[in-house]
């Protein structure tokens, strides 16, 4: 059944996703060089990643393990033997100018991931996840010639395919950040975008309802954009590509279908923010596909999937749902405070500790991610124990010092290891909440301002504002230290005599 | 006997004796190299300075009295596709033509630890493919039995100097009767291994699922202690077995009783030359003489072999030969237009035709449109071949037959015609194709003077079954004696 998800043009975008996903695993898919980023070109290699000859690729059981959480993770069927397939094509990046990888047996097949959507839950089926080895990259910034860096040559790829239930921006935005947010969840990639640990290409067209056709309907022509890495070329990639085949439908609507055009490749130009026209693919791919005669099928028993079954996390959709319903946080703080595992975990412990939800939560979002952000770092990592950040919770809750200082407070806990209440004391910032000491800093404020206790008592139009105003006296008084509270109560009891 | 005559038994018991120094034998490997080697072309390099440094190394640490490897001291050569770390690993191939691998094969590391002597790397078609020597981009080998005749391949020159006593034994790859070919046009004993019984790692990959390092020697105790060092499990090889490996040596001369030798009427039809058929029948009739019972044996689907093998072995060389691009070592042609004509030109002059023709029939099996067709389908009579191999290892213990078709021919004689020139193959390619441990050992001579093989094939894993029983063959003839007649 078509959904009724059309827009004044009577089209509806049909996008697939697929997404590689470098893991992070110590050493390559098929050698022991280390996997890492940054380093000086063609230093985290060896004979297996240089594609020299004579030597033998050997499977990374980690990245295997890895893979198939993502892939539990994604609700696939975890497939129990499969084997690995050349794919051949050259390329100077591509040392064996064949990449070991996953053709018809991939490691996890019809899985699913359920995305949130303006508050709806959207259900995105994946063909499959299967795992391979990166290419290396050409290096284009030499005088006079272009250079080849190997070391990211052999380090374990993920490649996750959608099915196209993909039929607006906002759902590629959300699988894709789910996807990461997954991955980060699980441990087996940082996905950091800068490094290229996540690479995007969309296969979209555009089904255009025409209830004159016996499908009552058809297909514009499937564009694939290959190399995506970042969320914003993603993003406008999807939107230009929407706008244009519209356009183009709509300047040929006899034409331009997908029963009259093949498949074309375009590339993102990041400049001039549009695609470009790169290929025709006529057929299919001509990549010689064989079976991998250098290494053994995989297969799998039992015991093995539950020991990786054993190590999944709460997932964050339910992690979300969970949140909402535990702690009754609302919608955008419990999307704050799931993004990341380790915050959801680090806010976990601080209830563990004793805070209140409410205000752990709040602290966590007002001052812990500001400052986790100031210092590109994240919020469990800043330091501070949760036991410490339950103890500054309840001292907030029970008022002992008020919500200003403890935002003073947690940042003067990122220098010391000091207790929050002893911080408070030597800052003295405790709340005076002792009537006694209050009283007479009360009678002195009220004898000075006799109009603003006038206005106070007379309950007109002026009387909010008069309290205030004297409340805010009294705590420049007692040099912020005041509860507030105890001041409104000894306000309104020496003015309206209320007790 | 002289020097280089000697078995590798033979010598290693002179050596420990002390009447004899490794470096002596050693020299004189190397000046008989350098008499005969001009002729027969049996090496493409020699590592003089640093076997001459083995052998001295060796020499001190025994007069030390310090303990030994089995090998030690002991001068051998190796095939050119095995990787050492000094000198050149070339395949015989100009694209390799300067390569030095940084790193040594499994089997060199293993040579090495049992403290063997490396004369330098001998001869074989470019890249293991073809079945003369003549494909090598370096110069053909000949045949010392008859400089005329070819030595047989791709291993041709590791046969042709251990047939020549050039080098008390070396190792070889069968890829398709790579070892066991050359060896029985040689009269030298040649061992292919179960697949997965040798670690491949640095083995220069022709056809990686039939791909096999073994030995050739003088006689079957060589082979067996050779085996017994280059035997075991790697972890750097995904497909080498991790299986316990027996001493090949400690019951070698126990005949085996009873045995069931099987014979497949399909080995002795058309195509086969009569003088090798007969001898191929004598010696079974020396098993029956031994005890054996003879049992005729159905290979149905031995005409699929050939075919089978061309296929799969050319797909995965396609695969396995993309890596020589010229981007990272290995031979570049000059000032390219741009990366395309690169790959373009160093390809083309680098490889040599036979090579060439092999890529581009495995380029052609793989595609899509002929994957099924071909490749696929030759996958799935491969592994009826399988099942027929095990069908008849249910009745028999051992199955006999000739090595190749025909007694070594002249040189230049089939190079231009490659159809002709693969059904060399014909009796070989079952064992890589089934991954079973075969063998090829001298069982008589041509009219012409040229050398004729027998070759033994077992169950997988078998190999000690297989050596005993080419043993008692050896024990009882004396063709593994006969040398040819160097000219100097
Ligand atoms: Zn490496």
């Amino acid at each position: 059944m078509i959904q009724k998800n059309v827009t004044s043009l009577g089209y509806r975008p049909t996008i697939g996703l697929e997404i590689h996903v470098e893991l992070s695993t110590a050493s390559k898919m098929f050698c022991a060089c280390p996997n890492h980023f940054g380093d000086p070109p063609n230093t985290n290699v060896c004979p297996v990643c240089l594609g020299m000859p004579g030597v033998l690729p050997t499977m990374n059981r980690q990245a295997y393990e890895y893979a198939v959480l993502m892939a539990l993770a994604l609700n696939c069927r975890i497939a129990e033997f499969t084997k690995w397939d050349r794919k051949g094509y050259y390329y100077p990046d591509l040392p064996k100018n064949y990449q070991i990888s996953q053709y018809d047996l991939p490691l996890g097949s019809d899985g699913y991931i359920d995305l949130l959507v303006n508050g709806q839950t959207k259900r995105i089926g994946i063909t499959r996840a299967h795992l391979e080895e990166d290419a290396g990259k050409n290096v284009h910034d030499l005088p006079d010639c272009t250079g080849v860096d190997l070391n990211r040559a052999g380090v374990p790829l993920l490649e996750i395919v959608s099915e196209p239930d993909l039929n607006c921006v906002e759902e590629v935005m959300a699988y894709a950040r789910s996807m990461r947010q997954l991955v980060r969840y699980l441990g087996i990639s940082q996905a950091n975008m800068q490094q290229g640990h996540m690479r995007f290409e969309p296969n979209i067209s555009l089904w255009i309802f025409d209830d004159s056709e016996p499908d009552g309907g058809h297909y514009t022509p499937i564009i694939e954009v290959k190399n995506l890495n970042s969320f914003r070329s993603l993003e406008r990639t999807v939107a230009f590509e929407i706008a244009r085949q519209a356009e183009e439908w709509q300047a040929d609507p006899h034409g331009y279908r997908m029963d009259k055009m093949s498949k074309q490749n375009r590339g993102w130009d990041d400049v001039r923010e549009v695609t470009v026209y790169q290929r025709h693919k006529e057929e299919a791919d001509e990549y010689r596909y064989f079976p991998e005669p250098d290494l053994l099928p995989v297969e799998i028993d039992d015991a093995w999937l539950e020991r990786i079954k054993a190590q999944l996390p709460e997932l964050p959709i339910a992690r979300y749902a969970r949140f909402r319903e535990e702690f009754g946080l609302d919608e955008k703080l419990t999307t704050l405070l799931t993004s990341e595992r380790t915050t959801a975990d680090y806010f976990e412990a601080v209830i563990q500790a004793g805070a209140s939800p409410r205000r752990a939560a709040n602290l966590i979002q007002s001052q812990g991610m500001r400052l986790a952000n100031e210092k590109g770092t994240d919020v469990a990592e800043l330091g501070i124990s949760p036991q410490r950040l339950a103890q500054l919770c309840k001292l907030t809750d029970d008022d002992t010092v008020s919500a200003s200082a403890a935002a003073t407070i947690f940042q003067a806990m990122l220098e010391s290891d000091a207790p929050p209440e002893k911080i408070a004391s030597e800052r003295n910032l405790m709340q005076v909440s002792d009537t006694s000491a209050l009283e007479s800093i009360v009678a002195q404020v009220l004898a000075d301002n006799a109009k603003a206790v006038a206005d106070y008592k007379s309950g007109g139009k002026k009387a909010k504002k008069a309290r205030s105003f004297l409340l805010g006296q009294v705590m420049q008084k007692s040099k912020g230290q005041a509860n507030p509270k105890v001041v409104g109560e000894l306000i309104d009891r020496e003015v309206l005599g209320q007790t | 006997m002289e020097l280089h005559r000697l078995t590798i038994q033979q010598l290693a018991g002179e050596l420990a004796k002390g009447q004899l120094s490794s470096r002596q034998a050693t020299e004189h490997l190397f000046q008989r190299i350098e008499r005969h080697d001009p002729a027969i072309h049996g090496y493409l390099e020699l590592h003089q300075d640093a076997a001459l440094a083995q052998a001295d190394r060796i020499d001190k640490r025994r007069s030390k009295g310090e303990t030994l490897g089995p090998l030690a001291g002991v001068p051998l050569a190796i095939k050119d596709n095995i990787c050492i770390s000094h000198g050149r690993t070339t395949c015989a191939s100009k694209i390799l033509g300067n390569f030095q691998a940084p790193y040594e094969a499994h089997v060199v590391q293993a040579l090495n630890a049992a403290d063997a002597v490396i004369l330098g790397k001998t001869n074989l078609d470019e890249f293991a493919m073809g079945a003369s020597t003549e494909n090598s981009g370096f110069g053909v080998t000949r045949n010392p039995w008859n400089l005329q005749t070819v030595p047989g391949g791709s291993s041709g020159g590791s046969a042709a100097v251990v047939a020549a006593d050039l080098a008390y034994a070396a190792l070889g790859s069968d890829t398709g009767g790579s070892i066991r070919q050359p060896a029985a046009f040689c009269s030298v004993v040649g061992l292919k291994p179960t697949y997965g019984r040798v670690s491949r790692y640095g083995l220069v990959a022709f056809g990686s699922s039939l791909d096999q390092i073994g030995p050739i020697a003088k006689t079957i105790p060589d082979l067996a202690l050779l085996l017994n060092i280059i035997a075991g499990h790697d972890r750097r090889d995904s497909t080498s077995a991790d299986l316990e490996v027996g001493d090949y040596l400690a019951n070698l001369d126990k005949p085996v009783k009873p045995l069931r030798i099987g014979v497949a009427g399909e080995y002795f039809q058309e195509g086969l030359d009569k003088e090798i058929a007969q001898a191929v029948r004598q010696a079974l009739d020396f098993y029956a003489s031994l005890g054996a019972e003879i049992v005729d044996i159905s290979m149905p689907l031995n005409k699929y072999a050939l075919a089978v093998y061309y296929i799969v072995a050319t797909a995965e060389a396609s695969s396995n030969l993309a890596r020589y691009d010229g981007v990272r070592y290995g031979y570049r042609d000059k000032d390219p237009k741009d990366y395309i004509d690169m790959y373009y030109t160093s390809r083309a002059h680098g490889f040599g035709a036979e090579v060439k023709r092999r890529i581009m029939l495995g380029t052609y099996t793989l595609s899509a449109g002929y994957y099924d067709a071909y490749y696929l389908k030759a996958l799935k009579v491969r592994t009826l071949i399988r099942q027929d191999f095990d069908k008849a290892f249910e009745q028999v213990d051992c199955i006999a037959g000739p090595v190749t078709p025909t007694p070594p021919f002249r040189l230049g004689e089939k190079i231009d015609d490659p159809l002709t020139l693969y059904l060399s193959d014909v009796y070989t390619v079952m064992a890589n194709l089934t991954g079973l441990p075969a063998i090829s050992i001298p069982c008589g001579f041509s009219s012409a003077g040229l050398p004729i093989g027998l070759q033994l094939t077992t169950k997988a894993f078998s190999e000690e079954l297989l050596l005993r029983i080419a043993r008692m063959f050896e024990q009882a003839t004396d063709y593994h004696l006969q040398k040819p007649k160097l000219q100097s």
